[in-house]
């Protein structure tokens, strides 16, 4: 590869490379914003429906051009013919979803495929034409950033600052249907009015998108960049941020790839940067990425394992079990069904921690810090197994089970609450059933 | 419009290639997963790329084998991105499959020097090509495009048959399958697989895209016209098959109508195949939006004039048996409790319909009922009254509530509830207002 061009286009050194990265980038923040409502709304495919059904309406722009003696190359008609049959095409899907019992994923299918087969068999035509210059029109399939010219990146530059400005002004309200379109339609907001104006700036979007990435891959700036972000943030500001940011980035980084050689068409360069950010974020994004969801809980089995180690020493110690080390690890491995290694390694671990240490005659024995986390852990499992004895009906052979779900996950008000509920226990109860493992309960 | 041999063999291999989509894409229908047949479809091209610049061929099993591989691969892909990142279904679809295009269409840019091979015969089919390209079969000389989606509904059939039950259990009832043995998982991936097949088989037919329209629309069309499974296939099929004839019919006959040449035999289909889905819309005899919508003015033509009758009778009722008694408009509309004081075009209807029926008579602007007028106005009196009865006596109802409750079921109880009502009221004579109920 040759840095020299590289930088050159990476620094915008040329005026052409400046229109077009100006206008992709453009694209990938109106994109990435308004996708965020999309997304979180689970209408992510209704985009592409809609960037599907508008080829008939550029094909019949085109002939309607043709027959009026004009030029067929004449961009706003052509983007005025795409949105009118893409709003059909939402429209049909909102028919077809409403009076059928098909489910929305068919309606969305049958008008995608419909409308795109009308839209090929029209191309078939023009292409047969005589004398028509019908080369344009292969842009809006594949899209053609190379084609850019200064005015199309200034109207997606127009569509893209309207786009943020509307998303601003409308931040509440479109938070609120976003996220309880019920509530807010119970609290008086329009909502119907909001989801049209919604919809309706994902159209536009979309369809101005067409041109320059092509008709089925406009949907990818409305879906990954906010699909992406999502894996960063839980908050809907930030996530709008983070998805026109990436946006950005993929327009830039994906103009500059595809002016680096040729046959790279920068449609497709776009959306596989824009692939590539999404697999890193869905890898290592702070909020939900797959490392932190697998960390978060891995740890959590490792505390549920501890405290489960714990309270069973505990109740192994209140029945008497600790006088050797044999009748201690017989009823640690009963108790929760644990092997020997795993049981070791657990124990080994709780030992790392300052919770266990090895008592004279070879058993384990808690240390302090070990005792009150124990005394805690099996305090709180005790509470709950009498609040649903006494307050949830069930029965005692049950209540061991349903507390080791909770016991783990039970909070300091929630235990308070417990407390109050409970009033008058002691400061460690005593276990409502038996302790021994059911098979020795069994014979004893 | 002349039609040659090429023709029949383009129409073979459109119809075959049909079938074999609405066979798998049934299932699609069925499981709500429609767009899972597009995001496949889509997803395939990268599949597709790789084996033809690997191979320099488009007569290849590499070719099946790499499709199959990247449609399980889609499956996957969608699964654990919805799964572990928790992203919207359709969303989790549309990040792999725009992805997977993206890299499908670099791929096959960057080896169009190299490779027979164009975007455009991949995403819109080259269905007037097929009969080009022959292959040997059995001492015969077919096209290959022909060949190969025989291959594919081949393959649909023999699956569909050897586990139609499974597939039926586990499309319909989930829960019940797994419950006895379906591995719901694995049904899954063999609808998955089998549909990445069909979509490769007939690429060089459809195209890519269009297979979508052959996948999820047939099944759509059947879904509004049948419950049951074997004729819901049975409907897809059949619906494939006349939009690969009538689709390639228009391709070559309609374009010149309006002073233009042929057109694509895909694209066609595709519209054929919409407008048979938008017959089915309108006319479908359960589902269809006429006869829902004719049901429903059936259901509220009998609810009016019903309610005239009932308010004939009422307003009538008490005159001497042997004259024939006889009301105005006005009068009807001004009686108690009359559904028609602000509503005196639904009274003309009502009337108008029941003469119509020879139940009402009228002479100089009056209305009186007929005989058989007489026997039906009697009849919703009695329902009315015994209903009233009943949500009096055994609902404790206000009086003043009474007429309300009646009034709406009085229209929807026949015969035999009629006679239980009155049965489980020991046959009262009167409502609770004193009023008779007649016989």
């Amino acid at each position: 590869m040759n840095v020299e061009r590289l930088l050159r286009i990476l620094l915008l050194s040329d005026y052409n490379t400046r229109v077009v990265v100006f206008g992709t980038v453009a694209l990938g923040i109106a994109g990435g914003v308004i996708g965020v409502f999309l997304l979180l709304r689970r209408r992510a495919l209704l985009a592409d429906a809609v960037s599907h059904a508008a080829l008939p309406g550029v094909a019949i722009a085109f002939l309607v051009l043709v027959g009026l003696g004009q030029s067929g190359r004449n961009l706003p008609v052509l983007m005025i013919g795409a949105l009118v049959s893409g709003l059909i095409g939402m429209g049909c899907v909102i028919v077809v979803n409403r009076y059928t019992r098909l489910s929305e994923d068919a309606a969305l299918g049958i008008v995608l495929s419909v409308f795109f087969g009308f839209g090929v068999a029209l191309l078939g035509i023009i292409q047969k034409m005589r004398g028509a210059a019908a080369a344009g029109l292969d842009s809006f399939i594949y899209g053609k950033t190379a084609s850019m010219i200064r005015s199309d990146a200034l109207l997606i530059g127009v569509v893209a600052v309207v786009v943020l400005i509307g998303t601003t002004l409308l931040f509440k309200e479109l938070r609120l249907i976003t996220f309880d379109p019920d509530f807010a339609a119970g609290d008086g907001w329009p909502v119907g009015t909001l989801d049209v104006t919604l919809m309706a700036l994902v159209v536009i979007v979309t369809v101005i998108g067409l041109q320059s990435v092509g008709i089925i891959l406009v949907i990818a700036l409305l879906i990954i960049p906010p699909a992406a972000a999502r894996f960063w943030t839980e908050s809907l500001r930030l996530m709008a941020v983070i998805s026109g940011l990436i946006g950005a980035l993929g327009g830039y980084l994906g103009t500059a790839i595809s002016g680096m050689a040729p046959r790279l068409p920068a449609g497709a360069v776009i959306v596989t940067v824009m692939g590539a950010a999404f697999t890193v974020s869905f890898l290592v994004g702070s909020e939900r990425g797959l490392v932190r969801v697998l960390v978060d809980n891995l740890a959590l089995r490792q505390r549920v394992l501890n405290q489960n180690l714990l309270r069973a020493l505990y109740e192994c110690e209140e029945t008497g079990c600790t006088d050797s080390a044999d009748g201690q690890m017989h009823y640690l491995s009963t108790a929760r069904g644990w092997s020997a290694p795993q049981l070791r390694r657990w124990i080994r671990r709780a030992t790392r921690q300052g919770m266990l240490t090895l008592g004279k005659n070879g058993c384990w024995d808690f240390t302090d810090h070990g005792r009150r986390e124990a005394t805690r852990v099996t305090r709180n499992h005790r509470l709950w197994e009498i609040y649903l004895l006494e307050h949830a009906d069930v029965a005692p052979a049950h209540v061991d089970q349903g507390a080791d779900f909770i016991e783990h996950v039970l909070g300091d008000t929630l235990v308070a609450e417990l407390e109050d509920v409970l009033a008058d226990r002691d400061a460690l109860p005593a276990s409502p059933h038996s302790l021994l493992p059911a098979s020795e309960a069994r014979t004893s | 419009m002349i039609w040659t041999p090429l023709d029949t063999w383009i129409v073979a291999a459109a119809a075959v290639a049909g079938a074999a989509c609405a066979l798998s894409g049934s299932f699609l229908v069925l499981r709500k997963m429609s767009m899972m047949g597009d995001a496949i479809s889509h997803a395939v091209l990268p599949g597709i790329a790789v084996a033809f610049i690997l191979t320099a061929s488009r007569a290849s099993g590499a070719l099946f084998i790499g499709a199959a591989l990247v449609g399980i691969l889609t499956a996957v892909l969608v699964q654990i991105i919805r799964q572990y990142g928790r992203v919207d279904h359709g969303a989790s679809m549309g990040v792999v499959f725009t992805v997977l295009f993206a890299i499908g269409l670099l791929l096959i840019e960057r080896a169009a020097g190299q490779v027979d091979i164009h975007p455009e015969h991949v995403l819109f089919g080259s269905v007037e090509l097929v009969p080009l390209y022959t292959i040997r079969v059995l001492g015969a000389d077919l096209p290959r495009g022909v060949v190969v989606v025989t291959i594919a509904l081949v393959a649909n059939l023999v699956v569909f048959a050897a586990l139609f039950k499974e597939f039926r259990l586990a499309t319909f009832d989930p829960e019940l399958a797994t419950t006895l043995g379906v591995n719901a998982k694995f049904m899954h991936y063999l609808l998955m697989t089998l549909v990445a097949i069909t979509t490769v088989a007939s690429f060089e037919v459809v195209g890519s895209i269009l297979v979508v329209a052959m996948l999820v629309v047939p099944g759509a069309t059947a879904h509004l016209l049948t419950r049951r499974l074997l004729p819901f296939l049975t409907v897809a099929v059949v619906v494939a098959i006349s939009a690969a004839v009538l689709g390639h019919l228009a391709a070559i006959g309609v374009p010149p109508l309006f002073g233009f040449e042929d057109t694509s035999t895909a694209g066609s289909m595709a519209v054929v195949l919409g407008g048979l889905f938008f017959v089915a819309f309108l006319f479908a005899p359960e589902h269809g939006v006429v006869a829902k919508a004719s049901a429903r003015i059936g259901l509220r033509v009998s609810i009016l004039t019903q309610d005239v009758l009932g308010l004939l009778a009422r307003v009538t009722e008490g005159a001497a048996p042997t004259s024939t008694p006889r009301t105005t408009t006005d009068t009807l509309r001004e009686y108690r409790r009359s559904p028609f004081r602000r509503h005196r075009s639904g009274l003309r209807l009502g009337l108008t319909l029941l003469r119509l029926r020879g139940l009402v008579r009228q002479r100089d602007g009056r209305y009186a009922l007929t005989g058989a007028g007489r026997d039906a106005a009697s009849r919703i009196l009695r329902t009315h009254r015994l209903w009233e009865r009943f949500f009096f006596d055994e609902a404790g109802v206000d009086l003043s509530e009474l007429h309300h409750a009646a009034d709406y079921l009085e229209h929807y109880t026949d015969a035999d509830l009629q006679g239980a009502l009155s049965e489980e009221l020991s046959r009262p004579v009167t409502d609770p207002r004193g009023r008779r109920i007649p016989e």
